[in-house]
């Protein structure tokens, strides 16, 4: 049974060699001469306005969180997509009162204006 | 005997993040090294069979849980040279009183000499649930006919973090 992962478990590995590897690589084998120019954030050619670390606006954060609640809701709803037929019609009806009452939220965030960016 | 070895790498790895994640002083290192450990959690969920739940522990938790931590840090502006408001002799007791008391609920859940899913019988029921509808079916035959209310329950939970965010975020200044 735990053999069927024995791909994934060789993926992570190669993805993981890989990525530490080619930091190290990279370290070893460059020359390192430090300059001025090589050690500034490099933004398409422009000179560095300021720092990075400004606060970012909270729309962001709202879409983030919005999307966790329908990341969620999908969660939840793949199961249900897996044994549809098992769980039949009492499984629908639950379904579908569990996705209405998520409907009102998007209905909601919809007519308040959340999912518009300005 | 591999997976024995493979359930010790990952527990290696997901205490040496969370140890990483607790003492780094930069708050976006920290969540980085948090990543590694819902990884290696998910790892060990998958050996125990339960890949859905492994899949999930990687698509929400280090996808969209990491993203909204690193949203706080960047909203609260924590990157970069602040004061921390944690300090004094009052909130270390504070922090070392909740460590210690998820230390002892650890112990107590841990060092019993069966836990209860075994004493009732219930890694039977799992392994068959498991057998006739596999791995998510298990999870999905009783969340849909038996756990209805705290199915809609969630539901509503959802609703309210929907609602919550909209009206914080949207509220007119």
């Amino acid at each position: 049974m735990l053999r069927s992962y024995l791909p994934l478990l060789i993926l992570l590995g190669i993805s993981a060699a890989q990525a530490v590897g080619m930091v190290v690589v990279s370290q070893v084998l460059s020359p390192t001469k430090w300059t001025w120019v090589k050690a500034s954030p490099y933004e398409s050619g422009i000179d560095p306005l300021g720092s990075t670390r400004e606060r970012f606006s909270v729309k962001f954060y709202v879409v983030a969180i919005l999307f966790i609640v329908f990341d969620v809701e999908t969660v939840f709803l793949i199961p249900w997509a897996v044994v549809m037929r098992e769980v039949g019609v009492a499984g629908f009806v639950a379904a579908a009162m569990f996705i209405f009452i998520l409907t009102v939220g998007l209905i909601y965030e919809w007519r308040k204006g959340a999912l518009e960016w300005d | 005997m591999l997976s024995q070895i493979l359930f010790y790498f990952f527990a290696g790895v997901a205490i040496v993040s969370a140890l990483m994640t607790v003492t780094r002083r930069n708050p976006v290192a920290s969540a980085l090294w948090l990543v590694g450990t819902f990884f290696a959690l998910a790892a060990i969920y998958t050996l125990l069979g339960a890949f859905f739940i492994g899949i999930i522990q990687i698509l929400v938790y280090a996808g969209a849980i990491m993203v909204l931590f690193l949203f706080v840090i960047m909203l609260l502006n924590l990157g970069n040279d602040f004061e921390p408001d944690f300090r004094g002799t009052v909130w270390k007791v504070m922090a070392a009183g909740s460590a210690l008391v998820l230390l002892a609920l650890l112990v107590r859940v841990v060092g019993g000499t069966e836990s209860l899913l075994v004493a009732t019988g219930g890694v039977d029921l799992v392994a068959a649930q498991v057998a006739e509808y596999g791995v998510v079916g298990a999870i999905g035959v009783p969340m849909f006919l038996d756990y209805v209310v705290p199915l809609q329950v969630t539901g509503l939970l959802l609703l309210v973090a929907v609602v919550g965010a909209v009206v914080l975020a949207k509220r007119d200044v």
